[in-house]
């Protein structure tokens, strides 16, 4: 059994806390009750009012992870650079804004912060000792259309071991792992008018991993719809990575996102290999969380009802059986 | 992102004034998976039975606290919270005729990650309450 942990970013859950049939509390009740003890959260999403939180809330959210026996991972930060609309943020004002969330995430007990991937390597080189004041590492998320070998996410690593990896990392997100393209996003488009034909092409040519640039211009050639060509920009927006790829880069990474689009009936990923992930990550000896993070949801509201709550489930039999857990 | 949610079932009405219609109302949720900043949301067009109403003219009310489009530009305190019911309200004099209406709307908002200004759609057939 390795020493990798499961966790559930509740982002997850969006779903039904959109539509008030999860509180926040029932979220981190039901990530407890599948055995994810890590809890991972976006302030922006399910803490009302935030930045501007009350002593009681925090009081209620240390008392919830003791009832419930989980532990919180890891804060989401967002970082509104367009917040004025004739400017965007300064650099000082961006590290205004992650102080505080460097704060909150020390108040909640977590112990790292995602960071967005736009956020400029001198912004995580100006938070670190900041971060590191409270106990907390900073991760740049890697997520599609990014990956590990791209220029930026190499600036950040260079930035991460000068500055020290017990301070900055990455976060990679399962979605940069996308060997067959989810079928749920193309099934949309299918709903909403695009050809089967050009669909069934596109598809492919994602599932060759030989490269979709000029796909678009080739599906408008072809008489493609607003949807087929619409399809068309999404696939490049996905990436097929390498799992051995986060080998090289382990030391600076201390979480996962474990992103999902569609856990089948067996409990299998459509999608992303995590038979593959899983092991690579153990064999690097890997002992942070994975934390399931599911965005389905987008994809089917329009037409069919979203249960996130068994999509995680699912997700979380898959993690334990691959970390090698007890029955 | 949450389209079908935009526009709610309930709270489509007319808004009196003094003993006169002014407008008419709708209950609105954010197209996004987190709050935003009012300053960041840039307003929303109403279009009822083909009708086009301008969004420089519309007055968002969130927690019922009421905004101009132009006093949501400047406002970085308050947020519209992920999921939250707001409400929206169109200047109209004399307002919508009782029945059913096409409702369509469309959200701007302005995310500080991606390159252009998002936008969310919802349309309904709403049966104006009394």
């Amino acid at each position: 059994m390795s020493r990798i942990k499961r966790g559930v970013s509740l982002y997850s859950f969006q779903e039904e806390f959109y539509l008030r049939k999860l509180s926040l509390e029932q979220c981190v009740a039901v990530s407890a009750s599948m055995g994810a003890h890590g809890i991972e959260t976006l302030a922006e999403q399910m803490m009302p009012g935030y930045p501007k939180l009350s002593d009681a809330f925090y009081q209620q959210w240390h008392e919830w992870m003791r009832i419930y026996g989980t532990t919180p991972t890891c804060h989401d930060a967002f970082l509104d650079t367009k917040r004025y609309k004739d400017r965007l943020l300064t650099l000082d004002e961006q590290v205004v804004e992650v102080t505080r969330d460097i704060k909150h995430a020390a108040r909640l007990g977590a112990k790292c912060i995602r960071m967005l991937v736009i956020c400029p390597p001198e912004l995580m080189e100006r938070c670190a000792p900041i971060a590191a004041d409270h106990g907390i590492w900073l991760g740049v998320e890697v997520h599609s259309p990014w990956s590990i070998e791209h220029e930026w996410i190499q600036k950040h690593l260079e930035v991460a071991y000068r500055v020290g990896t017990d301070k900055l990392g990455l976060i990679p997100d399962m979605g940069i792992f996308v060997e067959r393209f989810p079928r749920i996003v193309y099934q949309r488009s299918l709903r909403n008018g695009a050809h089967q034909n050009l669909v069934r092409m596109i598809v492919e040519r994602y599932d060759s991993h030989e490269g979709v640039h000029g796909l678009m211009e080739e599906v408008e050639k072809l008489g493609g719809n607003s949807e087929d060509i619409g399809l068309a920009r999404t696939v490049g927006h996905f990436v097929s990575g390498d799992p051995k790829k986060l080998r090289d880069v382990i030391g600076a990474v201390r979480h996962i996102h474990g992103k999902f689009y569609e856990m089948t009936e067996d409990n299998r990923e459509y999608s992303i290999p995590y038979n593959v992930i899983v092991p690579v990550l153990a064999e690097a000896g890997y002992d942070g969380y994975i934390s399931s993070e599911y965005e389905g949801n987008r994809h089917l509201q329009d037409a069919f009802p979203v249960d996130s709550v068994e999509q995680v489930r699912r997700h979380q039999r898959m993690l334990s059986k691959l970390i090698g857990e007890q029955e | 992102m949450f389209d079908r949610y935009l526009i709610g079932e309930n709270g489509f009405r007319n808004v009196v004034e003094d003993g006169k219609i002014t407008g008419f109302q709708l209950e609105v949720r954010i197209g996004y998976y987190r709050g935003l900043g009012l300053s960041m949301v840039e307003g929303f067009e109403v279009t009822v039975d083909g009708r086009q109403f301008p969004r420089e003219q519309n007055v968002f009310t969130v927690r019922g606290r009421p905004f101009t489009h132009q006093q949501m530009e400047t406002e970085y305190d308050e947020r519209w919270e992920m999921g939250e019911v707001a409400q929206l309200t169109v200047p109209l004099t004399g307002g919508l005729a009782a029945g059913s209406h096409d409702v369509a709307l469309v959200e701007f908002l302005r995310v500080s990650y991606v390159p252009f200004i998002t936008t969310a759609k919802d349309r309904k057939t709403l049966l104006l309450e009394s």
